[in-house]
């Protein structure tokens, strides 16, 4: 739905068919044609191969070994386990599996506000900025910097700003609004959560922002125009033209924000380390700590392989819907 | 016909909040970089009440943050270069001829975005310890490797928006350009490139956003000599103390780069983004 296929380019593309029609002697051959795009996908094929899928296989096959630090230069003659790692996994009760759900619901909690907010943020501040207003070019300038810092930069800050006693969020609310009974911490226990949705928020919206800028440009004024000659107001075409026509680009944009933040590794790394507090405890820094600290790579890696298999029903299901609510409204 | 009161009032409001929500750690930054340490060891200040541009000069002691610079910038660099490039051929032959598999290619290159980093992270460790045993060409710890994991992250966003990118651009002009006598490769280079430049800046832009950014791999996969920024800025924290006016002035020393071009390139950015990604 995203990457439509380019239009047929007419009867070239039926050659195949026609192997004594096609007059043009002058190209090298046809096994040189066929093989060319072959030829240009090839570095990319090869890349994607050796860094993504290669290991992505290699993760299944290690999710069913007992992967210690003691086989890791070997790793290929660890011992077999079965399915123990994920049995392991997935024993609620017990407390690797009750780690684990605990985490994950924890990131289902966070992905649902981050997404959201940052929807709702982006697509206000693209709906406002639509018309020209003096200072448009300059704010919008303004709204992209949270997303061209460096995470590990903007995120460091935030960490200065959520500091107990020398940062600026306790120094505004607990010294000049006298809030608060004591300064409250901020990157340990519950408010953790709070400090890195903020976080997360800050630095995502922008990204829906830009998406949603590019989405309405592509609405013809004339619908405007025709609305507003029938008597609809500003908020009338809001609710009317931008938002429906803004449809299919929220549908990619949510797919989008919700992997980014469900996956997302570097904005609670920096912010609290390798061990987050347990309420923003996220799930792919928990399979980094049961990975690395504990140095359990077969658990780890059962881990991460129930995550992709979630992330592809989720995202199988949402596509599903989202096609057949399309086509719904089409017919 | 002018828009109602209700309207500008609301947007008047809430653009004014997210600017402030927006520039607060930006403020945060550059103030905190100008005090003194026994300043942001203390209350927060608003107003600093002494400027310093020490830090600016004590960053570079502290932490070999020249060397770490240097190497994001050719980790970085070269990620770009070689991603852009890989990008361009890849998205042409999407767009510019129909083949077997095309539509696997395109679906599997794009489904790698969604997998989790940390999925592959240990694997791609494995990987590259035994191509460092039995080839003994070293990847792990190199900025080779580095790179090369770089580059394969921005890849698929970057096809993705340059196959959107290709197909804008007429069928008519390659075909041109054909017939008088280009080959396919001169046809790309010589028209459809130079056609797609805001498009190929975009996706160059956000390869090196990427590279530039990235915190997981880097923090597995360096060693002392090649320590990129994103894990050098650690160093500002000791037992004892965190030099909070350093790693500010270093985290805007850092920025600058990315936010500079970014804002500079930030028009391609856009228009990239309604010709590739929105469709």
């Amino acid at each position: 739905m995203t990457t439509t296929a380019p239009p047929p380019t007419g009867k070239r593309t039926v050659r195949k068919n026609h192997p004594g029609a096609a007059p043009r002697t002058r190209r090298p051959g046809r096994l040189r044609r066929i093989s060319l795009p072959y030829l240009l996908l090839l570095p990319a094929l090869v890349l994607e191969l050796l860094v993504h899928l290669i290991p992505m296989v290699i993760g299944i096959v290690v999710s069913f070994k007992e992967l210690t630090q003691f086989h890791l230069r070997d790793w290929g003659n660890a011992p077999w386990s079965g399915l123990d790692n994920y049995s392991l996994t997935v024993d609620f009760d017990a407390p690797v599996g009750e780690a684990l759900l605990s985490s994950f619901l924890t990131t289902c909690l966070f992905t649902f506000f981050s997404v959201g907010l940052c929807w709702l943020i982006g697509t206000a501040a693209a709906i406002f900025m639509q018309e020209t207003f003096r200072g448009r070019g300059i704010l919008r300038t303004i709204f992209l910097v949270p997303y061209a810092l460096p995470v590990y930069a903007a995120v460091i800050t935030w960490a200065f700003m959520f500091q107990r006693d020398n940062g600026l969020v306790n120094h505004v609310i607990h010294d000049q609004l006298g809030l608060t009974d004591s300064p409250p911490f901020w990157l340990i226990g519950d408010n953790a959560f709070v400090t890195l949705l903020v976080v997360s928020v800050w630095k995502g919206w922008p990204f829906a922002f830009l998406v949603m800028m590019a989405g309405l440009q592509n609405i013809p004024r004339e619908i405007y125009e025709a609305a507003a000659l029938d008597g609809a107001g500003v908020w009338q075409q809001i609710r009317r033209i931008t938002l429906p026509s803004l449809r299919p680009v929220n549908q990619v944009l949510i797919l989008v924000l919700f992997l980014w933040t469900f996956n997302d590794f570097n904005t609670p790394f920096v912010l609290f380390g390798k061990s987050a507090p347990a309420s923003a405890d996220l799930i792919s820094i928990h399979i980094y700590q049961s990975s690395f600290q504990t140095w359990n790579f077969g658990t780890g890696s059962a881990m991460s392989v129930l995550l992709l298999l979630f992330l592809l029903v989720v995202t199988g299901l949402y596509l599903l819907f989202t096609s057949r609510g399309r086509s719904a409204t089409d017919a | 016909m002018a828009p109602p009161k209700s309207f500008l009032v609301s947007r008047l409001v809430f653009l004014t909040l997210l600017t402030g929500f927006v520039l607060l750690p930006v403020y945060v930054m550059i103030s905190s970089s100008l005090k003194p340490l026994q300043d942001v060891s203390g209350k927060f200040q608003w107003i600093p009440s002494g400027l310093t541009v020490q830090p600016y000069f004590d960053i570079w002691k502290t932490v070999p943050l020249g060397d770490y610079f240097m190497n994001s910038l050719i980790v970085a660099g070269s990620a770009t270069v070689f991603s852009v490039v890989i990008a361009i051929f890849a998205a042409y032959a999407v767009s510019r001829y129909s083949f077997r598999g095309k539509r696997v290619f395109t679906v599997t290159v794009l489904s790698t975005q969604m997998f989790p980093g940390i999925l592959f992270l240990l694997p791609l460790f494995l990987i590259y310890v035994n191509i460092g045993n039995a080839t003994g060409i070293a990847l792990f710890g190199s900025r080779a490797g580095l790179i090369l994991t770089y580059l394969t992250f921005s890849l698929p966003f970057s096809i993705w928006m340059l196959i959107g990118y290709f197909d804008s651009v007429p069928r008519d002009l390659d075909e041109a350009a054909k017939v008088d006598g280009c080959g396919p490769l001169g046809a790309l280079f010589r028209v459809i490139v130079p056609a797609a430049i805001p498009g190929i800046v975009a996706v160059a832009v956000y390869a090196f956003m990427t590279a530039w950014g990235e915190v997981l791999f880097a923090s597995v996969m360096t060693n002392d000599a090649t320590r990129t920024l994103a894990v050098g800025l650690q160093g500002y924290s000791t037992q004892n103390d965190v030099y909070w006016n350093q790693v500010m002035a270093a985290s805007l020393v850092v920025s600058l780069p990315v936010v500079g071009g970014f804002l500079l390139l930030q028009r391609y950015l856009v228009t990239g983004l309604t010709a590739g990604a929105v469709k």
